[in-house]
């Protein structure tokens, strides 16, 4: 598979959130405002890329050099909760303002199914390494995509909430929305097949 | 049975329902449900992780200190759910193979982590297995009632029993990704309409 082709199935056409449902939660919690969403989906992006990195060299240096290969969704959630924490640290130190931007989302980002659920599946489509760092690039690029997406809708939803009715309010209308922008997306299936 | 034991062992079915009051665990819950039969697989694998790592970290939960106490039960959580993978891959392969990649994020479902915190890590072995399986069940039911909801819709059968016949259209939608997040729409605002109308 071509970096190209990797990069368009993974954002348009198997979005990890739109046709996966990987990484639902944020996409539904922290999507009420454009920048919110811009921040997680950037702090996504940064964890997703080294994580591919850190997750491909543990699993073919580490585990199947000793046969642990039924460990991998052990290490893979120490090494990502580990790794969430040391760039954490690092960023706190050197970067300040790219940690104040980064804020809150990065400690969430250990609970974002879409971290494991990616390194699971690079190592299950037996990636090599350059293709596992495009892989997780591209999945958090979707992402990012899909989550500010859905932040634009909402803003523009919550301007004219008085109009929805009662029962509709709330959980329900997000739902609604995330329906709607799951089906444009439909629109691109059958690409890259 | 004492007053609270009933009571943990309701709470999750109905009054905190994991998936359509507290609204944990969306990614198993939209992802799997296109048939009543991976809702119910996905349900009962998530009830079984839930029940035996409530118990194990109720009995461990004096050995952890609490500075370290969440990657603590995440490594357990892990172990426990990297067991059921391997079983079901042993004795229900086609199960394995349909449920796929949300098998292993058991591990990141929010309700169990969620549960550990919030119950487990404060309460006697007992309760905890109580308010397990109350999670579980309430868990399971949601998924059940969505993946009926989809599969009775989407592909006019129920656990493979198809009552449309040959020429009858299912709206094909249900069982695709936009269905999963209109269904789900669709059942929380009746819960709304109804818990409206009781107030």
């Amino acid at each position: 598979m071509s970096i190209t082709m990797i990069f368009i199935t993974a954002i348009f056409v198997n979005n990890i959130v739109l046709s996966q449902f990987l990484g639902i939660c944020p996409f539904l919690g922290v999507s009420k405002k454009i920048s919110t969403a811009l921040g997680m989906g950037l702090a996504v992006m940064f964890v997703m890329t080294i994580s591919s990195i850190a997750t491909y060299l543990i699993y073919y240096r580490l585990l199947v050099p000793y046969h642990l290969e039924f460990m991998n969704t052990v290490v893979f959630i120490l090494v990502i909760a580990a790794l969430v924490q040391m760039v954490e640290i690092i960023l706190k130190k050197t970067s300040p303002a790219l940690y104040q931007a980064l804020g809150i989302y990065l400690p969430l980002i250990t609970t974002n199914c879409t971290v494991l659920g990616v390194a699971i599946l690079a190592v299950q489509k037996g990636f090599s390494l350059s293709l596992s760092v495009c892989f997780g690039l591209a999945n958090a690029a979707g992402f990012t995509l899909a989550i500010i997406l859905m932040a634009g809708l909402r803003e523009r939803i919550a301007q004219n909430a008085d109009a929805l009715p009662a029962s509709v309010r709330g959980a329900p209308i997000v739902l609604i929305t995330a329906a709607l922008l799951s089906m444009a997306f439909m629109g691109f299936s059958g690409i890259g097949n | 049975m004492s007053s609270t034991s009933f009571s943990n062992l309701t709470r999750g079915i109905v009054r905190e329902n994991p998936v359509f009051v507290m609204m944990l665990g969306m990614c198993p819950t939209l992802g799997v449900t296109t048939s009543l039969e991976n809702a119910l697989g996905m349900g009962t694998a998530t009830a079984f992780t839930l029940i035996l790592s409530n118990s194990v970290i109720s009995l461990v939960k004096n050995l952890i200190p609490s500075m370290v106490r969440i990657p603590c039960y995440i490594v357990l959580i892990a172990t426990i759910v990297s067991i059921i993978d391997m079983l079901m891959a042993a004795r229900l392969p086609a199960l394995h193979e349909t449920l796929g990649i949300y098998i292993p994020l058991i591990v990141v479902n929010c309700i169990i982590l969620g549960r550990a915190e919030a119950f487990a890590s404060k309460n006697n072995l007992f309760q905890s297995v109580l308010d397990a399986l109350g999670m579980g069940i309430g868990f399971t039911l949601a998924l059940a009632l969505l993946g009926s909801v989809r599969e009775i819709i989407g592909a006019g059968s129920l656990l493979g029993y198809n009552f449309i016949g040959e020429e009858g259209t299912p709206v094909l939608l249900f069982i695709m990704p936009p269905g999963a997040f209109l269904a789900l729409a669709g059942l929380i605002m009746l819960f709304n309409r109804l818990r409206g109308a009781n107030k």
